[in-house]
């Protein structure tokens, strides 16, 4: 049985290379695959733990929801997305700098 | 067995997701996502979360990733050049990229610290290998209700702000 320290150590990787790409990448699209990336990580953590509940399986439970509410988000973001790039022009979130003017 | 899978399933995913920090090309890092959703599926399903797996694929990989592709293409700019490797380019700049790589690599050690210097005890009894669905579906409609009617209602309103939000509602462009 691989040992649940493991896991929380590929859960962290995930999640710190997830946060790296939100911060480096200059396109909508590319933050959205980072956030994508972190909430992965984040269910690896929840489902290594509800391993050992397995009754109730509180953490895969969780995870659910976690992957419910990324499909909700990724729908709105790329909605808002399409209409900033239909008014901007642009999908860089440096150029959407309308209200610092 | 099981640990030479764990830990190929673990690198794949690993690899696959560096290459989308790394690519400059963002069709190239919506495919590697798909590798590190396959990568974080076969984690779960060693972890023992059998149904979760399956969810992970469906909706990660035959949802939301086309809906990325689809995005990434929406909002594509018309290059007219011939050079093929100067489509869908995203530019960084150095300093996003030592922010990023000192807040990334800052993270993990943090993370990692406190995985290395924390001693879990387990109380309950480990997962065998029967399936999870029975007990899913037996705690989603009894004592998970009220959080599945959240998410029912949550996912309808976003179907309906995402409807609104990529309406056109300018006929002339």
């Amino acid at each position: 049985m691989i040992p649940i320290q493991h896991y929380l150590l590929v859960g962290a990787a995930l999640f710190s290379i997830g946060l790296a790409i939100a911060v480096t990448k200059r396109h909508f699209i590319g933050i959205l695959l980072g956030i994508e990336l972190m909430l992965n990580a984040v269910n690896i953590n929840l489902v290594a733990f509800s391993r050992h509940d397995p009754e109730k399986l509180s953490g895969q439970l969780f995870s659910l929801f976690v992957i419910v509410v990324a499909a909700a988000e990724v729908t709105v973001a790329l909605g808002i997305i399409l209409r900033v790039y239909g008014r901007f022009k642009t999908v860089d979130p440096d150029d959407v700098s309308e209200l610092k003017k | 067995m099981e640990s030479a899978a764990f830990y190929g399933f673990s690198v794949l995913s690993i690899v696959a997701a560096f290459f989308i920090l790394f690519s400059r090309n963002l069709i190239y890092a919506a495919f590697a996502l798909f590798l590190t959703f396959l990568g974080v599926a076969a984690l779960y399903v060693l972890a023992g979360a059998d149904f979760l797996g399956v969810a992970q694929i469906m909706i990660y990989v035959g949802g939301i990733l086309v809906l990325l592709i689809f995005g990434i293409m929406l909002t594509h700019k018309a290059d007219k050049r011939d050079d093929p490797s100067a489509h869908n380019k995203v530019e960084i700049l150095v300093k996003r990229e030592i922010w990023g790589f000192l807040l990334g690599t800052g993270f993990f050690v943090f993370l990692s610290q406190i995985i290395f210097s924390s001693e879990f005890k387990m109380a309950g009894n480990s997962i065998n290998s029967k399936s999870t669905i029975k007990t899913i579906g037996v705690e989603l409609m009894t004592s998970h209700l009220l959080p599945f009617e959240i998410a029912a209602i949550l996912l309808l309103v976003a179907l309906i702000g995402a409807a609104y939000l990529a309406l056109n509602r300018n006929p002339a462009s």
